[in-house]
């Protein structure tokens, strides 16, 4: 299969803009904590995707490596971040994020 | 063939994510996004990087979105109980993420005119290729990742404990 010759790289990178933006207004639309983190995920996923598509245009496993190492980061930090929010539900009694606005009290 | 599947994937992965942002259930959000995930895998396949495409399976749909549907019927959120923005604050979302697309769009307009890449490696993204390519060029960033992890598990440890002397 290649598709990175049948297909236009322009194809890909509206496809990760697409992604990206639906990611960004995932973490404006929402107030749930938990949505946000999942629309940071999308945005993560937008640009390893973007990543995958031009390691196979240059011939360079590097993009790829790079995406291995983004997973990486995302799974460390989906760790550490859910488990702050359940310590904030556990505070607070819920993961609404217009509860956190103030650090005090 | 590989065009259509292309667009299948495309259209799949931007409608399953837009379900995650504007559905109300937390629970069909993460299943939603579970769908985009495996959209994004297919594609992955498509470009030729079979071991990430294994890998994302294996990571986000098995292992990160288990983590999130635990947690969410850990805190019992349903539908009743979730928060919502003004609707005021929701179209200004939205706008801006759309002019955000619009910007991404001009600025990346020249793209068109790149050539098709005229040789093809095939073989590039198998385990054996990309190993060998992670266990020379990117030993020490793969040495560090293991640090993180570490670092990350003591962290999600401390969080979670209830009364840390």
């Amino acid at each position: 299969m290649n598709t990175i010759q049948s297909i236009h790289i322009n194809h890909y990178i509206l496809l990760s803009a697409v992604l990206f933006c639906i990611g960004v207004m995932g973490v404006l639309f929402r107030r749930n904590a938990i949505i946000i983190f999942m629309s940071v995920e999308l945005m993560l996923n937008a640009v390893n995707l973007l990543l995958v598509a031009f390691s196979s245009y240059w011939n360079d496993p590097a993009g790829q490596v790079f995406v291995f190492f983004v997973m990486v980061v995302a799974a460390a930090e989906v760790a550490v971040g859910l488990a702050i929010l359940v310590m904030i539900y556990r505070n607070t009694g819920s993961t609404d994020i217009d509860v956190l606005n103030k650090l005090k009290n | 063939m590989t065009i259509y599947l292309f667009y299948f994937l495309s259209f799949l992965a931007i409608l399953c994510g837009l379900m995650v942002v504007l559905e109300k259930n937390p629970v069909h959000s993460v299943l939603y996004l579970i769908i985009t995930f495996f959209a994004i895998a297919g594609h992955y396949i498509l470009l030729n990087a079979q071991f990430l495409a294994v890998v994302h399976v294996i990571v986000y749909a098995g292992a990160i979105m288990v983590l999130f549907l635990f947690v969410i019927m850990l805190l019992n959120l349903n539908k009743e109980t979730e928060p919502h923005k003004t609707n005021l604050v929701k179209f200004a979302a939205v706008i801006s993420a759309g002019l955000l697309l619009v910007v991404l769009v001009a600025a990346l307009r020249g793209t068109e005119s790149l050539p098709s890449p005229s040789t093809i490696n095939a073989d590039m993204g198998l385990v054996k290729n990309l190993g060998k390519v992670l266990f020379n060029q990117f030993l020490l960033p793969f040495e560090t990742a293991s640090l993180l992890f570490l670092a990350a598990m003591v962290g999600a440890v401390m969080l979670g404990k209830r009364d840390i002397k």
